[in-house]
């Protein structure tokens, strides 16, 4: 029999140094356009720092693009991995932080928050992380019993849990008639445009850790695909790897709403995408949604900025017109 | 002694599940667990394996407790082959067979030459390694049981556990499964240990039998003693003929549909 398969090792290599190239043109791209039509040209002589400078571009470039980017580049790495992480471990494809309504029940721990007027770090993220903890205990509740095994049940009780997120958002944001009630419901869509690089910094302290700590236990999300049971029987500490993952990926999807909202989808779109390309395993996975998941909202927040004629639309506009659908593809395509 | 246990009982909730089993299988042995639907036969392997735990009661694997022994040295004294579900993630044959090396590597299951070889090997042995690199959701039930086989023989284990693996089978597949369960346990002395509805089929195949009734044991031993006229009628409720396989000393046994009992 002839193995043809490479090593993990370099398997991974070539995955994430690809990626990571896709994530840096996709930042270029994100530095180079916006509302203000200065050429490439002139985006790429300020990073490189030769020919003439144009102090304005310098600010645009640095104050306003590029916190943006990173921010961008954590949540859309953080989705994903949050739709990887939910995916594996309830054994469904279509499981997603936004679907599941992980990330509506941080938007209302994080209102309240906002409401309370508490500061965003840490205020703001804790109260989120409370809600998204809320959320998924009556997730696993409902999805433990007898009654809701099926695929769809599951999902059903996410879209029921979104509608009423939903609602006892906007009973909040009505009761108050805050003065900020339109900047709520531009963040309320997913807005990456209300940040600057030492609450990026922040971000990132929180992130990253916990990305490690998934890609820790990818290997075990691969056994977990085959069923609890021989999971176990292989060594696996079933209870322990599912609770740390569940409990870290609710952490990591309330902490970016509590800093840009809601942006659906994205948990769906990458990692779908990512399987297709590098095959079903997670120790490639992991390092993949990060990056390649970073690249997508990269992305689609340039869009986000760039179609509008006038001013920008959230992020999260465009991820749920290209996500939305491909959700209904594939609830088709996986019924049986 | 392969497995050991004494004075097992086994609740769901307040219901009992399992009643003051005590039994043992000899190493080596081909050990198939039978009895109706509703008798215990799954959770009594499941608490072997480990994944439930007994109420009151002893369980000695290779004459060690089961608490004595950490989750990495279980899974590599013993290997677990569920009742078949369907994977919805599109594993390739290797890559499943290779997570049966997973008691012996690190966190991240980096796999080395040596547990590439061993996946190779547990492939040839039953007979898929054409199919290593296929998604496992491509293949048939049959093939993708001896994928599951190969990924538990892969774990190096002295005994196997597995729960029911020709049902949803065909005729050929049933054999061909069994036929490589049975040379496996001669050629590597594996204990097999196996649980399954197909009396027929287990009364080929194993060294010894034992049948359950609501949690409790009616009988225990070689086949021709406990595939009795009185012991599966008591156990099963209905109306059995048993004669001799035509293959030889092997019961046979045959349930009789309702028309033909009242036509002498």
């Amino acid at each position: 029999m002839n193995t043809e398969k490479p090593l993990l090792i370099k398997r991974l290599w070539v995955v994430s140094f690809s990626l990571l190239l896709v994530l840096f043109a996709a930042m270029f791209l994100g530095l180079s356009l916006g509302s203000s039509h200065s050429g490439i040209k002139a985006v790429f002589q300020n990073l490189l720092g030769i020919g003439p400078q144009d102090p304005m571009l310098d600010t645009i470039i640095w104050k306003i693009r590029f916190p943006r980017i990173l921010l961008a580049t954590l949540v859309g790495g953080t989705l994903s991995l949050g739709g990887l992480v939910f995916q594996a471990i309830l054994k469904n494809p279509l499981a997603e932080p936004y679907i599941l309504g992980i990330s509506g029940g941080s938007a209302i721990g994080a209102i309240i928050g906002i409401l309370m007027g508490l500061l965003r770090f840490p205020g703001v993220s804790l109260m989120a992380f409370s809600g998204s903890i809320g959320t998924l205990l009556l997730i696993l509740v409902m999805s433990s019993g007898h009654t809701i095994l099926k695929k769809d049940a599951l999902l059903l009780s996410g879209v029921m849990v979104n509608a009423f997120c939903g609602a006892v958002i906007m009973f909040l944001v009505s009761l108050t008639q805050d003065a900020r009630l339109h900047n709520i419901i531009f963040w309320l869509m997913g807005d990456l445009s209300m940040v600057d690089m030492p609450q990026v910094g922040i971000l990132a302290a929180m992130l990253l850790p916990c990305f490690f700590l998934v890609f820790w236990f990818s290997n075990s999300m691969n056994l977990l695909l085959m069923g609890k049971e021989m999971a176990q029987t292989m060594g696996i500490n079933v209870k322990a790897v599912t609770v740390t993952l569940l409990v870290a990926t609710s952490f990591m999807v309330s902490t970016t709403v509590s800093y840009c909202g809601l942006v659906g989808f994205v948990g769906l779109v990458v990692p779908h995408l990512l399987r297709l390309l590098f095959g079903p395993d997670h120790r490639v996975l992991v390092p993949a949604c990060v990056l390649g998941g970073g690249a997508y909202l990269v992305f689609c927040d340039v869009l986000a900025r760039t179609l509008p004629d006038q001013g920008e639309m959230p992020a999260g506009v465009i991820t749920a017109m290209i996500g939305a659908p491909l959700f209904i593809y594939l609830l088709k395509k996986t019924r049986r | 002694m392969a497995i050991d246990v004494k004075n097992l009982n086994f609740f769901y909730g307040n219901i009992p599940a399992l009643k003051d089993l005590s039994f043992s299988v000899t190493q080596g042995d081909f050990f198939i667990i039978i009895g109706p639907n509703g008798s215990g036969k799954t959770t009594l392997m499941k608490v072997m394996a480990g994944i439930f735990k007994p109420k009151t009661g002893r369980l000695k694997i290779l004459n060690r407790t089961l608490e004595n022994y950490t989750r990495k040295d279980l899974a590599q004294t013993m290997a677990f082959v569920p009742q078949m579900m369907p994977v919805d993630f599109p594993f390739s044959v290797i890559e499943v067979v290779l997570m049966g090396r997973s008691p012996y590597m690190g966190m991240l299951g980096i796999e080395q030459e040596t547990d590439l070889k061993i996946a190779e090997q547990a492939l040839a042995f039953t007979g898929v390694d054409h199919l290593a690199h296929r998604k496992l959701d491509q293949l048939s039930g049959g093939e993708q049981q001896r994928v599951f086989v190969a990924r538990a023989i892969c774990q190096e284990p002295e005994i196997i556990l597995l729960d029911e693996p020709t049902a949803s089978l065909d005729l050929a597949h049933q054999i061909r499964l069994m036929d490589l369960m049975e040379k496996l346990k001669n050629e590597t002395g594996i204990t097999v240990v196996m649980v399954s509805h197909d009396v027929n089929l287990a009364a080929m195949y194993c060294d010894r039998l034992l049948l359950l009734k609501n949690g409790e044991m009616v009988c225990l031993g070689p086949p021709d003693e406990v595939l009795t006229f009185q012991t599966l009628e008591a156990a099963y409720g209905c109306t059995l003929l048993v004669d001799e396989s035509p293959l030889g000393k092997v019961p046979r046994i045959t349930p009789v549909p309702h028309k033909y009992i009242h036509r002498e």
